[in-house]
């Protein structure tokens, strides 16, 4: 194969974390919403526990990302 | 059209203190402008200060308010003594961001170096922070109390690498989250750019559209980063205090 194809490959390979962030994500919220609807009163403090961890669970994405960049452009 | 382009490091005046090079680049001068514009923010600010505050002066103190509480709710009444750092730390982090958010100028936490001195920083002064306060009894932070001692042997390693790697994930978080961000501009830029250059003029409105609706979820994502970095120094603050 050649190389410049198998890069590509790689690349397209390497964001596949997505699959398990998107997942992560919609849990996040998905638990959010339930969260604040059964007490919406909790909802100030729900909500920045939620964006802790959206941030840390999108990190993840992100270094796939760079990873992918890393393979493309290096 | 290389997206990684604007990352470069530039020498703007090519400077040397005892064999170390310090010159002044668009890091350094965008770093010295994030600080020197919060100053000049909060001088402003707080030149005439009024029991019924103006706009600019509740702005800054709201930011106060916001960080005073953040850090009291996450480390309770002995962690206020840290409040400068974590204050400054806060501010550097979201001005250098939003900074860079103006076109053309530099985003000097999307340098590994420098989200990693910042992210260095608080690890090692959160440990010394842990061991002067409890001496050896620092070390029970890798052991949990109540575990069964067929885990230990297994739980140790675990717990001490998870803390190395404190400032290895405080760092590549920040840096990762700014250089995806202004890739992802310029890469919607190239797009208008291209479809400018062909016969589907009109077309090239609809990256546009896309570049303003990313520049807008980036404003966002440089406050959440902000927020982030903070909240994690303090919940490792936090740690180093109570031991779990």
């Amino acid at each position: 194969m050649d190389v410049e194809a198998a890069k590509m490959i790689g690349a397209g390979l390497a964001v596949f974390a997505l699959l398990g962030v998107g997942i992560g994500l919609g849990n996040i919220f998905s638990s959010l919403l339930t969260g604040i609807s059964r007490n919406p009163e909790a909802s100030k403090e729900l909500f920045s526990k939620a964006i802790l961890g959206f941030a840390l669970t999108e990190s993840v994405a992100l270094l796939a990302f760079i990873v992918s960049l890393l393979i493309l452009f290096k | 059209m290389d997206p990684l382009n604007q990352f470069q490091v530039k020498t703007y005046i090519p400077l040397s203190f005892l064999g170390i090079d310090i010159s002044v680049t668009n890091a350094s001068l965008f770093m010295v402008l994030s600080v020197g514009l919060f100053c000049i923010l909060s001088l402003m600010a707080t030149r005439s200060r009024s029991l019924v505050p103006t706009k600019m002066q509740s702005l800054v103190e709201n930011t106060y308010t916001f960080l005073n509480t953040l850090l009291q709710e996450f480390c309770g009444e002995e962690g206020l003594k840290y409040f400068p750092y974590i204050f400054s730390l806060f501010i550097f982090v979201l001005f250098s961001n939003l900074l860079g958010l103006i076109p053309g100028a530099f985003t000097s936490t999307s340098q590994l170096v420098v989200t990693g001195t910042l992210a260095l920083t608080v690890f090692v002064s959160v440990t010394i922070i842990g061991l002067i306060k409890h001496g050896f009894k620092f070390f029970r932070l890798f052991l949990p109390d109540g575990v069964p001692f067929y885990v230990v042997p297994i739980l140790v390693p675990v717990e001490i690498l998870s803390y190395f790697m404190r400032p290895v994930s405080l760092a590549i978080r920040l840096f990762a989250n700014m250089v995806a961000g202004h890739v992802m501009i310029k890469i919607f830029a190239s797009f208008a750019v291209m479809i400018a250059g062909t016969a589907f003029l009109p077309l090239s409105i609809l990256p546009l559209i896309v570049n303003t609706a990313v520049t807008f979820f980036e404003v966002v994502v440089a406050l959440l980063q902000a927020y982030v970095f903070t909240i994690l120094s303090c919940i490792y603050l936090n740690d180093a205090l109570k031991l779990h």
